[in-house]
């Protein structure tokens, strides 16, 4: 892919967006994140032992904004869990355009969890890998999907990634 | 078997199944002597799907108990397992989760033993010396040291093995309706869509308690109860088999409304029907694939496998225990070879609903664990498990703890204590 379109500018306003999303997560103003995509959307949450064989199975799989919605209504009303922090590190995020207007975007996070006994562990490590589109002048995931490495889930997910 | 007993596990001697000691969740000496007389005794534990060995060669590396175990296709289409650990000096040979070997050979890093599918052992590099120095003495016979081997059989796709020579045969083991409803769900080949690993800090048998207990359903998960996917009100049975397996079944749909009446006057958390809605509500558009209008079944075969249908959600729960207070719980998920495009999708959506991050089943890894955390003390103290009264046996409704009753007589029996 050639990547002579993407300018600084246009570089910036991807990282911006990744940044945005993880806080938004991390200040737990979840009620948010939804907005992050586009209405058609596709979200999942996939372990890296099926991606890497091509196996479909993820443990979030959304493929509307209606669906993130009920996500976070889910966790609010009706889904029973710990009450839980998440903490993101993203890093290294490599982005590729063709045309400056969608974005092919692969970084790393690193989420830690800290929940009512004040430990903060590693929680779910992996790589966001992303198509970002312009929606109504504002940059959006079309596709994001978190591919994790750490294969093993700590009790539960309930807080997307 | 050996009658010993920890003497500080105080379980009343009668035949009462309606109360047990929480050291039985928190003791080494009660896990220790679970690894022995469950897991290395007279039980059939789930080790794959067969559609997960599918060629010559393939392996997958798993556990009995806390035992790793490979099971195989040997070149003779032939399924095998052995224990996971070098004849020689105890190292583990298979150190992938899947994987085929090509020649068929199964090797120890350590010193290169190589084993065939079988678990039988043919090369010991330097047998006999180099240069004539070294070597294993004549008498070494690679015969004598064969892997430890494991007893399997393949039930109609789902591959089973155990230790024990004294294991009934599966049938007989699982019992004329968990077996019955095991091949319902194994109706035809299946295609694995994937796996997901939950880990649990809680004792291994809190989930299986979970998996027997139609009263907590429609109480701990909204969705179960607000959308009717699972209501203790529906048309349903709690079915065990020789104590210790046991089916749950329910049919969407089907309410008793006077039952539906009782359950709205309870004013439960989980049933806000007409007041909790979802957006996009496609998650829940299924397909009825079975012809009995069966829209749930949880079936419980222990001590090692949950095989479940909810909705259009296929899976097999594997329970393995790491630990007195922590297992993990691994998730196949899976559809059938002529599953349409369609139905496919339709699968792959509703597993929102099911495994580590499900929208029921989230809550089950959690309420083993507010378990756990509580009974770290007061061993002797006991809990109550009488809904609809003491006997172990199942029922024809759902608004039971019977088959807990069951777990629980089966596991004293088979545990001696």
């Amino acid at each position: 892919m050639a990547n002579s379109s993407l300018t600084l500018e246009l570089k910036n306003e991807v990282e911006d967006l990744l940044n945005a999303y993880v806080q938004c997560i991390d200040d737990d103003d979840l009620e948010r994140w939804p907005e992050f995509f586009t209405d058609e959307c596709l979200y999942q949450v996939i372990p890296r032992e099926n991606h890497e064989v091509g196996l479909p199975t993820a443990v979030m799989w959304c493929d509307s904004r209606g669906m993130l919605e009920d996500r976070i209504t889910a966790l609010r009303h009706a889904n029973v869990y710990q009450v839980q922090w998440y903490r993101h590190i993203i890093s290294n995020p490599v982005i590729k355009t063709d045309d400056g207007e969608t974005f092919h975007v692969q970084s790393n996070y690193a989420v830690f969890k800290t929940c009512n006994d004040g430990e903060s562990t590693v929680y779910n490590i992996g790589r966001y890998v992303d198509e970002v589109v312009r929606d109504k002048g504002v940059l959006k995931f079309k596709k994001r999907s978190a591919i994790y490495d750490t294969h093993r889930i700590t009790t539960l997910m309930v807080i997307p990634v | 078997m050996n009658a010993i007993t920890p003497p500080h596990l105080k379980w009343s001697a009668d035949e009462n199944y309606t109360s047990v000691p929480y050291s039985v969740f928190n003791d080494q000496e009660v896990y220790d002597l679970e690894q022995a007389r469950i897991y290395n005794g007279p039980t059939w534990n789930f080790l794959a799907s067969e559609a997960e060995i599918p060629e010559k060669g393939s392996f997958k590396s798993t556990y009995i108990g806390d035992t790793p175990v490979v099971v195989t296709r040997g070149q003779d289409d032939e399924i095998y397992a052995w224990v996971n650990r070098c004849a020689h000096r105890g190292a583990e040979i298979c150190r992938e989760r899947h994987g085929k070997s090509e020649d068929g050979a199964y090797t120890c890093v350590y010193h290169q033993w190589a084993y065939d599918a079988k678990g039988d052992l043919h090369g010991v590099p330097f047998q006999r010396g180099l240069a004539g120095k070294g070597g294993m003495p004549k008498d070494f016979d690679k015969k004598q040291h064969s892997l430890r081997k494991v007893r399997v059989v393949n039930y109609h796709g789902a591959v089973f093995g155990t230790f024990s020579d004294d294991t009934p045969d599966i049938e007989e083991y699982m019992g004329e309706d968990v077996s019955h409803h095991m091949r319902r769900i194994l109706n035809k080949p299946v295609e694995i869509l994937g796996t997901t690993r939950q880990y649990i800090k809680g004792n291994w048998k809190f989930y299986s308690e979970n998996t027997k207990d139609p009263y907590h359903a429609s109480l701990l998960h909204l969705f179960h109860a607000t959308f009717g996917l699972y209501r203790s009100s529906q048309k349903g049975e709690s079915i065990a088999n020789n104590d210790y397996h046991s089916v749950l079944w329910a049919s969407g749909g089907t309410e008793d409304e006077a039952a539906l009446d009782d359950m709205k006057k309870d004013k439960l958390r989980t049933l806000q029907t007409g007041e909790y809605e979802l957006q996009d509500m496609s998650l829940l558009a299924g397909k009825q694939e079975f012809e009995d209008g069966v829209t749930l079944v949880i079936l419980s075969l222990f001590p090692s496998l949950v095989v479940q249908q909810i909705q259009n959600t296929l899976a097999f729960r594997q329970i393995l225990p790491k630990g007195k207070d922590e297992f993990e719980l691994v998730w196949t998920y899976f559809g059938y070879k002529d599953d349409t495009e369609e139905l496919r999708n339709i699968r792959l959506k509703q597993f929102n609903l099911i495994g580590p991050a499900g929208l029921i089943s989230m809550e089950d890894g959690e309420s083993t664990e507010l378990c756990q955390n509580a009974i770290i003390r007061d061993g002797e103290f006991t809990n109550v498990i009488r809904m609809a009264g003491d006997e172990a046996k199942g029922d024809d409704h759902l608004v039971t703890e019977g088959l807990i009753r069951g777990l629980w007589k089966g596991y004293r029996e088979l545990m001696d204590l």
